[in-house]
């Protein structure tokens, strides 16, 4: 029989309006709204607590997976006798074979200006890559060759669709395709070019609208001095300013919606190329049957004539919003019409250390770094950790000096991390005087903050071990240490090691006392041993998100992705190990 | 040879100590081990100890003061020409500089040049001594313990009593540690309050710790008052609790109460995952997303929100701090006694009204425990303010705009290149003086509260 059932019956009693039952029906619907209220706050709290871990991960993922690739672009490469030096290859000009091979391919960016940007293009990790062909086979000198080398990083973005979105529409109405001197004009019908019109009138149009808000404020400010009439110096140049403006009302009226448009495209708003068998054409004016633009090509010859089939690009972002102009975007998409531009897995991210450069910079360094550091932290902190925990378990007498130990490790546990690092730079550096920067005393400095964790775990693992195990082994004869090692730390062992494994994976992500003790230094070079400069991956990562570039960004999330890989595999290794291991006694 | 050479070979030695020793006792005995006072192995590892341990306190000890010995050696005749203690810090560097062979800015001068030939030669002496004394020290421990064994000797006993030696020292290492701390700030904090008065430092609404290189410039003195780091820590970590404490102990309660056990053993471990990411990635989470989100959504609203706003770091370190009550408040929840909860069912309360009226307030002591260990927390926590939070020293309760905390500033004066005679670096150790009182307090406060509930149940 359910309340309710009880309440419809009382209520149906003589007794009504008197007994206890009724008050507690009264307040029923309101305190079940309460119970379902608070039962979905709960939820509330552990859906957003969960909505919050989804949301960390997925945006380290968007913002990183594509670091995992990287663009490379085949040059035709010449080995100038006159450049390479076969005394001494070291000192040959491998950036100038670079800039040759760039030259050679489009020698239309003949500015110097121009020239500096189509260099730019590729990565400085091309001279390089001649250096180490040339000295792998010297015979080269004087070949050709295409070989395919780093683009640069903004080339990279462009290609991974970060700098901005392109849209290539493939166009079939006729087009004509005549030059005046350098201009080339191209004229068809009113579909042709219509997307490029709507959009020149789109701007105008906010152009207008700007103008004209600001001519009503103008003019109500003109009214509202007027009716002061004190300010005649401010009157007139209101006045005169109210008049440009209409003027310019009126000038942006008769170009927005006059019929035959002829306007400039500026650098505010999308720019527009169209390509024509391969060559592309930058459009800078357009009226409404046709367009006028520089080619971007060395000759013109055989150009002219009638087209059935072009494209027309667009891309979206205006050039002053972006690192790369219409010209070097020109230059990557005929390049990626070539075939000469491919997408490979970037395995310098996995085989270099840091680098100014975002396409020459990996992860090597940091994670060598950081292995060399939890080598000397595992070696220390475990057997002092086991050690600790064996007395103060099994040894220790219950008096005070055990109990200042145990507050001392249970502070210590959440003695604040940089407060370490102190500790670090004022004992380890400059007292012991060891090297900054180096895995040994970053190690050393992690063993200290590790040791709390592991102590704990490994008290709490030698508490699991039933004392029949040791009552046994002292029964037969064996020492109190005897009993220890042979027969209880040996079943302790694996939670022991969880406990380990688990202060390891903290030790590994942590990063704020190894900023005190100089491993935040900008270090190219992979570390080779215990003592040489080294950061750590979570420095590393610290390091790269102050960088602008947009390229650190995407590699920084990729080393985020690295870093909780180590971190998922090491709590994974923990939790087998206690499921495996784990004994009910 | 190396170092590491050198140890090498002192551990084989003690292996090979380890071997002869065993086979000793086997023949003392008579090839009857039943005769000996104790095992064969621990007459082994008698020998091995004495022949390894004595000899590797002398190599540790030489190796830690050797360097400075030779360096002071090698630079006595600078030292003899009457050079100022300051100057001769810097010939020491200079001198170490070339001897790790380093060639930056050029030749070194002749004095110095001498200096390192001399401490070159020193360090070859010193190492081939090394060597000797060790190895000879080594063997005639082996020797001393391999004369000592017969079959009446209690080597056992030696061992374990080594043993135990370990074990004690093992677990002195939380006090040294300790100790470590406190001595490392503590000097360095004395040195700073003499430049600075302590009631400056405390008291002082003015932060900025530039000091200038000339004396006459402008801003010379830099000032030190800490209240606005202070006030900016306090209000992040506000912030971060406002965030943590409701979501984390209505999850524990959910989890605790309402939850069955399949979503419980879902929900649980993937809350605590938060837990387990390191800080760095919630600081690149506060600057790359959530604080640009806040200065857009502030845009929109006309609201002008700093692009290294409080309300960002706070938010984002509110996030990692869920886990810490969430998992704390559980324990506590689960530790109230059934028979409370089932009383307030059987008198007709609602799941949530026994919740609300008999479960939190008897749990009450054990969660404000564990909210000041959040705090505690999020007091010290360094990455996500370092990296979302800002540099500048505004004196402000208003969480758009951008603070900075003790921790920062802590990070950011110590960072780079230090001299550590200027006030500059002087005050990153009394701000890390403060933030080791305020989080220690806290935690003795908090331990000792959770641990008097958990007595009030047991």
């Amino acid at each position: 029989m359910s309340c309710v059932d009880i309440v419809s019956i009382m209520s149906n009693s003589d007794y009504t309006g008197r007994r206890a039952i009724n008050t507690v029906y009264a307040g029923l619907d309101r305190r079940y709204a309460a119970e379902r209220r608070f039962r979905r706050y709960g939820m509330l709290a552990v859906l957003s607590g969960l909505a919050f871990l989804v949301i960390m991960f997925t945006s380290i993922i968007l913002n990183g997976y594509s670091a995992f690739r990287q663009h490379y672009v085949q040059l035709a490469v010449e080995y100038d006798e006159s450049r390479i030096d076969r005394d001494d290859p070291a000192a040959s000009d491998f950036e100038g074979i670079v800039k040759g091979a760039m030259r050679g391919m489009f020698p239309w960016m003949s500015e110097r200006k121009d020239k500096k940007r189509l260099y730019g293009l590729v990565s400085g990790d091309a001279a390089y890559a001649i250096r180490g062909r040339i000295a792998g086979n010297p015979s080269l000198t004087g070949e050709k060759e295409d070989l395919w080398v780093l683009l640069d990083d903004d080339a990279d973005m462009f290609f991974k669709g970060y700098v901005t979105p392109v849209d290539r529409r493939p166009m079939s109405s006729r087009i004509e395709l005549a030059f005046d001197g350098e201009r080339a004009i191209l004229t068809g019908d009113e579909a042709a070019f219509e997307g490029i019109v709507k959009a020149v009138r789109e701007e105008l149009q906010r152009q207008l609208a700007v103008a004209e808000r600001e001519l009503k404020n103008t003019g109500r400010l003109l009214e509202e001095i007027e009716a002061g009439a004190t300010d005649s110096d401010e009157i007139v140049r209101l006045r005169s300013r109210l008049e440009s403006l209409q003027e310019r009302v009126s000038d942006f009226e008769a170009r927005a919606f006059s019929a035959d448009l002829n306007e400039e495209i500026g650098a505010g708003v999308s720019s527009y190329l169209v390509n024509v068998n391969g060559v592309y054409i930058w459009i800078n004016a357009v009226t409404t049957t046709g367009v006028t633009g520089e080619v971007f090509a060395q000759n013109t010859k055989g150009l002219p004539g009638v087209f059935d089939q072009w494209q027309l690009v667009t891309l979206e972002v205006p050039p002053a919003d972006r690192r790369l102009s219409d010209k070097e975007v020109s230059i990557l998409l005929s390049l990626q019409d070539q075939g000469r531009v491919e997408s490979r897995f970037n395995s310098v991210f996995f085989t270099a250390g840091d680098s100014r450069e975002p396409e020459q910079s990996g992860i090597l360094g940091a994670l060598k770094g950081s292995m060399y550091m939890l080598v000397v932290t595992l070696l220390l902190s475990f057997p002092v950790g086991v050690a600790a925990a064996v007395y103060l378990e099994e040894f220790a007498p219950q008096n005070q000096w055990t109990d200042f130990i145990e507050v001392n490790i249970n502070n210590l546990a959440a003695v604040p991390s940089v407060v370490f690092g102190l500790l670090g730079l004022a004992v380890f550096i400059n007292f012991f005087g060891l090297p900054r920067s180096a895995p040994l005393v970053g190690g050393l400095v992690l063993t200290l903050m590790t040791l709390p964790t592991i102590i704990i775990s490994g008290r709490a693992a030698l508490k699991s071990i039933p004392p029949s195990i040791r009552e046994a082994a002292l029964g037969i004869g064996a020492s109190k240490v005897q009993t220890v090692f042979y027969h209880v730390l040996p079943l302790a062992l694996p939670g022991m090691l969880t406990g380990t494994i688990i202060g390891m994976a903290q030790a590994l992500g942590e990063s704020a006392p190894l900023l005190m003790i100089g491993m935040v230094a900008f270090i190219v070079d992979v570390p080779q041993g215990f003592t040489d400069p080294a950061t750590a991956l979570p420095v590393q990562i610290y390091l790269w998100a102050d960088s602008p570039e947009r390229a650190f960004v995407e590699r920084t999330s990729a080393a985020i992705m690295v870093l909780l890989g180590f971190l998922i595999t090491m709590n994974a290794l923990a939790v087998v190990l206690r499921k495996r291991f784990e004994r009910r006694w | 040879m190396q170092p590491t050479t050198l140890i090498a070979v002192l551990l084989a030695l003690s292996a090979y100590a380890f071997y002869i020793g065993r086979r000793k006792a086997f023949r003392v005995s008579g090839n009857d081990i039943r005769v000996l006072r104790s095992l064969p192995s621990h007459y082994g590892y008698y020998a091995a100890i004495w022949c390894g341990i004595p000899a590797l306190i002398i190599f540790s000890l030489w190796s830690m003061i050797d360097g400075r010995i030779i360096l002071t050696m090698a630079t006595s005749s600078i030292a003899a020409s009457g050079v100022s203690p300051q100057e001769m810090s810097l010939v020491y560097s200079e001198v170490l500089r070339f001897v790790s062979g380093s060639t930056i800015g050029g030749k070194p001068d002749p004095l110095i040049a001498e200096a390192v030939v001399e401490y070159r030669k020193l360090q070859d002496i010193s190492n081939a001594a090394l060597i000797v004394i060790v190895l000879s020290v080594a063997i005639t421990g082996a020797a001393f313990a391999l004369g000592k064994i017969h079959k009446d000797q209690r080597a056992r006993n030696f061992v374990e009593a080594g043993i135990m030696a370990f074990l004690i020292a093992c677990s002195t290492i939380a006090i040294f540690t300790t100790l470590g701390i406190v001595l490392s700030v503590l000097f360095e904090s004395i040195r700073f309050f003499q430049k600075v008065p302590f009631l400056d430092f405390i008291f002082g609404l003015e932060w900025s710790p530039q000091t200038a290189i000339r004396s006459d410039q402008v801003g010379s003195t830099g000032a030190f008052g800490a209240i606005p780091l202070f006030a900016g820590t306090l209000l992040i970590s506000l912030i971060a609790m406002a965030v943590a404490a409701p979501i984390g102990l209505m999850s524990a309660i959910y989890l605790a109460e309402y939850a069955s056990a399949r979503v419980r053993s879902y929900a649980k471990p993937l809350l605590e995952i938060l837990a387990g990411i390191p800080t760095v990635v919630y600081g690149f989470f506060a600057a790359l997303v959530v604080a640009p989100f806040f200065r857009d959504a502030g845009d929109l609203i006309g609201l002008d929100v700093s692009s290294e706003s409080a309300l960002a770091a706070g938010l984002v370190m509110g996030i990692m701090v869920i886990p810490f009550v969430s998992s704390l408040s559980d324990d506590v929840i689960a530790a109230v006694p059934q028979a409370l909860r089932d009383g307030a069912l059987g008198l007709g309360a609602t799941q949530s009204e026994t919740v609300r009226r008999v479960v939190i307030p008897a749990a009450l002591p054990g969660i404000v425990g564990g909210l000041l260990l959040a705090v505690s927390r999020a007091i010290g926590e360094t990455m996500i303010v370092v990296m979302a939070a800002g540099l500048s020293a505004n004196l402000t309760a208003n969480p758009l705009e951008a603070v900075t905390t003790v921790t920062v500033q802590i990070v950011t004066l110590l960072v780079g290149d230090q001299e550590f005679d200027s006030a500059k670096t002087l005050a990153a150790f009394a701000l890390g003086l403060m933030l080791f009182l305020t989080t220690l307090t806290l935690n003795i406060i908090a331990l000792h509260v959770v641990r008097r509930y958990r007595e009030h149940y047991e």
